[in-house]
């Protein structure tokens, strides 16, 4: 296909307002699929994206309008996934803005709209949703000509639901959306922008072609990370898989890679010939790493193996997931796993629980921070006892919070930033009702429960996205947890040293109401280091026997006591100290409680 | 094996049912009397074969023995085989002049009166039907009969007890000078119509119940008992009184000793079998009448159970464990943890060998002690 008849595009909008369903509404119109195939929303194919409304993995479908070919490029919906947006959004010229007529813009709509803008793709804007009785099409359209420069009359209004306005949407993007503009006949560059995995084919690569072409059989390479292989199969969606002799200058589609192992090929890589290879590669690559750690641990012990195989076949999907084994003398055997957000660690774990029945025990998580001990070398820590005693410095992750609040909002919001160590950056009013509030803020104050509070703090009103925006020093410190002078791995913490007493007392006092009464005083202590910042005590017992034990009692105590003695292997040891699992998890979700 | 040298025999009447108790009872049927005992004594024939030649000590429980009409008692009291100690259970209202003689006479050398507290409202909740003043006169009718070892029952953590009740018990208590005393804590039963009634108020006693128990201890090894065993307290031999006055026949369930049970509900342990007589009277006396055993619930005990007992039994009395014997049973690692918790001792005696010995709040925790201790 000549490339001024092609059109590259992707739809960006908030969960909910309507990307799936304008999406199903083009592949019915354009008769990719007959109505009575249609299915509900056909690009979010797994049950997990479903039920939360989000699309995990881009996926790019074909599609003929007026005798162009128009690439729909899907794109992840979160913030977790930025990095994934902004290769989706490179691969396309232009982009659908779509915004709901009733809730107008929100924080992601307008992450991904500069996302857009910083690609110098064209965006149409469209409001979505004109038929809902709540609908203010004419407020959201001014809201958003004025977000992108526009003009309200340019903005389309539409109702993917019932079908009104989607020709025009079409129309707009032939018309409005420029056609590629690479060179046919230099050496092939085709930039990766999702990847994922087939149990028999391997690694299956979404690219869009943005030079040159590729055929079967052809020798390629991987450029950023040098990975060679041969293409065994190109082809495109539509919205079925269909193979295709060539993949041409312009153009979106598959590369059937056979490559086994997922990590060798990374979003954001460029591919080309092995015996024509360009000389530079698509701009824009970096390698996405995860930032957001746990530890997760099987609740029971014997089902490691299965977790391990679990975690396995995630990754074959999930270039960004990382895990290492784990060893906690209160939890067991399981894995530190590193995510790129709280979303996709949610994701997995649920995956885990879902698809592979596994009970899990997850630790509160933390970020990635970078350290420097005294006269060594900088480097990250994943978890919080591999923090030194003695350092020179630490730095944290910082991130920029995108928030939009109704404006009676701004203070409690503020409030909030404040006390997460935010620092204010921008604040501007989107429309008389809607301010857009820039601060920067420790991503460490962000994973436990900001999210949870800033929607509870604003009635739900609030949208929020983030941005990493690198590593600033901090004053962070290891706060201990010990049970009778033992230090209990899974419960140390870093944290604010503001915040380290509060916390450090919060933990000893809920583990003083769970940890069993025993023969001994047991001192629980939070500690920095090698002070003591928090101190209680579980009082010994001072009477642990039945009182009558006669000839006909014998057999009944007996079998008390086995019983005892049986709950007794139930219990982790800490030291001397027996401590029930149960009390682990009432501490791990003292995190969950503050939500 | 010569046969076992303890003899327990059951007998389920009351005059009325305490409800805290769980024991097997019989309330009234006092025309029943006499049945039950030909069913005894038909029982004691049937088995006799288990018991050994001569026997140390015969044990009369209840219900209350006491309370069995006097004609059917002197008769079983007569059947039984002569033995070094006889105890019977008695219940304060029950003792009169005329049975304390009737118990002598008959060879009865050991009393255990069943006071359970000195405090009328609270004799009152364990349904209890005598008064303070039955106790102290059933006390004093034992001794004018000759009885010179009498043991008193005492409760504690009875619904509305405090701390002063029960200091106010043990003062009652001591000054009757019992020869032995035997301390319980008020074991309530879930599902029991006295625990639903007393639901709150048993929870606030629980938690007192560690404070009862070292006061108990305290108080009575101050007036110069022997803590012998978790809830058995006696005299130690001094001045004038040189007998040993622990209780011999509970002494032999502690020691790990055959015993045979007759009577409804009875348990027998010989010779590594332990059986339970059915619980239902008329079940039980219908089959000795027949000259049948009564339905039983046989339990064979492998020798790591044996040991395991052994170690659980030992454990609740003042005297070292000979660790040769149990050793099998005894986890090393955990009677190492004991002892450096201050909680068991371990002492090397000559022949006998290695034995363990459970401190002062080794004894007060035994039941923790034991499970860490078994392998």
């Amino acid at each position: 296909m000549p490339q001024d008849r092609i059109r590259n595009f992707s739809i960006i909008a908030h969960i909910d307002h309507g990307k799936s369903t304008l999406a199903d509404r083009i592949l019915e119109l354009t008769h990719a699929v007959s109505s009575r195939e249609m299915r509900e929303q056909v690009l979010d194919s797994m049950e997990l994206e479903r039920e939360r409304g989000i699309t995990i993995k881009a996926q790019a479908v074909r599609v003929d309008w007026k005798g162009h070919q128009l690439n729909l490029i899907d794109t992840p919906g979160h913030v977790d996934f930025t990095y994934e947006v902004s290769r989706s959004l490179q691969a396309c010229e232009g982009a659908l803005l779509v915004v709901d007529a009733a809730q107008g813009t929100q924080a992601q709509t307008l992450a991904n709209a500069y996302l857009a803008i910083e690609n110098d793709l064209e965006i149409v804007p469209v409001v979505n949703k004109i038929d809902l009785p709540q609908a203010d099409p004419d407020g959201a359209a001014a809201e958003l000509a004025d977000l992108i420069g526009d003009s309200p009359d340019h903005v389309l209004r539409i109702s993917a639901k019932t079908g009104i306005g989607v020709e025009d949407v079409l129309d707009a993007v032939v018309e409005r959306i420029p056609a590629p503009a690479g060179d046919p006949d230099a050496p092939p560059r085709a930039l990766v922008f999702d990847s994922s995995y087939d149990e028999y084919r391997g690694v299956v690569a979404f690219v869009r072609m943005v030079d040159g072409r590729f055929e079967p059989r052809q020798a390629l390479r991987a450029m950023a990370l040098g990975t060679r292989f041969e293409a065994q199969e190109l082809g495109f969606f539509s919205p079925n898989r269909r193979e295709t002799p060539t993949l041409e200058a312009g153009e979106v589609g598959y590369v059937i890679t056979g490559l086994k192992d997922v990590s060798r090929l990374r979003v954001g890589d460029t591919l080309t010939a092995e015996a024509n290879p360009a000389s530079e590669p698509v701009p824009g690559y970096k390698d996405v790493k995860p930032m957001v750690f746990a530890g997760l641990f099987p609740t029971d012990s014997d089902q490691y193996p299965e977790l391990r195989d679990a975690l396995e076949k995630l990754k074959l999907n999930d270039a960004a997931l990382f895990y290492e084994p784990e060893t906690s003398q209160a939890l067991g055997f399981g894995f530190r796993c590193g995510f790129l957000g709280l979303l996709h660690m949610e994701i997995v774990r649920e995956r885990l629980e879902r698809e592979f029945d596994l009970d899990l025990l997850v630790t509160a998580p933390n970020v990635a921070y970078r350290v420097k001990p005294p006269h060594g070398e900088w480097r990250e820590v994943h978890t919080p006892t591999d923090l030194p005693d003695e350092v020179e410095e630490v730095e944290e992750p910082y991130i920029k919070a995108s928030i939009i609040v109704p404006k009676e909002f701004v203070g409690t919001v503020m409030e909030l930033n404040n006390d997460r160590r935010g620092r204010f950056d921008h604040l501007e009013y989107l429309s008389e009702q809607r301010v857009h509030l820039t601060y920067e803020l420790p991503l460490a104050e962000i994973v436990l429960d900001y999210y949870d509070q800033l929607k509870s703090r604003t009635r739900g009103y609030a949208s929020f996205d983030y941005d990493l925006v690198g590593f600033r020093p901090g004053n962070l410190v290891r706060v201990d947890v010990l049970v009778g002078g033992e230090p209990v791995d899974a419960l140390s913490l870093i944290i604010h040293r503001d915040a380290a007493y509060d916390r450090g007392r919060a933990l000893v006092e809920r583990l003083r109401e769970e940890i069993p009464r025993q023969m001994f005083d047991v001192a629980l202590q939070a500690a920095i280091g090698s002070r003591v910042i928090a101190r209680e005590t579980v009082k010994a017992r001072r009477k642990d026997v039945l009182a009558k034990c006669y000839g006909g009692d014998i057999t009944r105590k007996r079998k008390l006591l086995e019983r005892q003695k049986a709950g007794k292997r139930r219990m982790k040891q800490v030291g001397m100290v027996e401590v029930p699992q149960e009390a682990f998890l009432a501490v791990l979700n003292l995190h969950e409680d503050r939500r | 094996m010569t046969g076992a040298r303890h003899l327990y025999v059951h007998l389920p009447f009351c005059s009325s049912r305490c409800g805290y108790c769980d024991f097997v009872t019989v309330v009234g049927r006092e025309g029943e009397h006499p049945t039950y005992v030909d069913a005894l004594v038909t029982e004691l024939e049937l088995e006799r074969h288990l018991l050994a030649p001569q026997i140390e000590t015969v044990f009369l429980g209840g219900g209350t023995p006491t309370f069995t009409q006097p004609d059917a008692l002197r008769r079983l009291l007569e059947a039984l085989p002569r033995a070094e100690e006889v105890t019977v259970e008695a219940n304060p209202e029950t003792v009169t002049t005329a049975l304390a003689r009737l118990l002598r006479g008959a060879g009865v050398n050991r009393i255990s009166l069943g006071a359970q507290s000195f405090q009328p409202e609270l004799l009152e909740v364990l349904d209890r039907v005598a008064s303070p003043d039955t106790v102290r006169r059933a006390f004093y009718h034992l001794r004018d009969a000759g009885f010179d070892n009498i043991s008193l029952d005492l409760i504690y953590g009875i619904p509305g007890e405090s701390t002063s009740a029960l200091e106010a018990d043990l003062g009652e208590a001591l000054a009757l000078g019992p020869e032995h005393l035997s301390c319980y804590e008020l074991e309530a039963k879930p599902g029991t119509r006295f625990t639903h009634v007393h639901g709150d108020e048993l929870g606030r006693q629980a938690e007192a119940m560690e404070a009862y128990f070292e006061l108990v201890v305290d108080r009575l090894t101050a007036a110069g008992y022997r803590w012998y065993e978790t809830a058995n307290f006696c005299r130690s031999p001094l001045g004038r009184e040189t007998r040993d006055l622990r209780a011999r026949h509970n002494l032999g369930y502690w020691l790990g000793r055959d015993y045979l049970g007759i009577g409804v509900g009875a348990v027998s342990t010989v010779e590594q079998r332990r059986w339970r007589n059915t619980p239902r009277l008329p079940a039980y006396v219908s089959a000795l009448a027949d000259g049948r055993r009564p339905e039983r619930e046989v339990e064979a005990l492998s020798d790591a159970v044996v040991r395991e007992e052994r170690v659980m039994l030992g454990l609740r009395l003042d005297e070292p464990l000979v660790l040769g014997p149990v050793a099998a049973a005894v986890d090393e690692a955990g009677l190492e943890r004991m002892r450096r918790l201050g909680l068991a001792t371990v002492t090397q005696r000559g022949a006998s060998g290695r034995s363990i010995s459970l401190t002062r709040r080794g004894r007060l925790l035994g039941g923790g002690v034991t499970a860490e201790l078994l392998a």
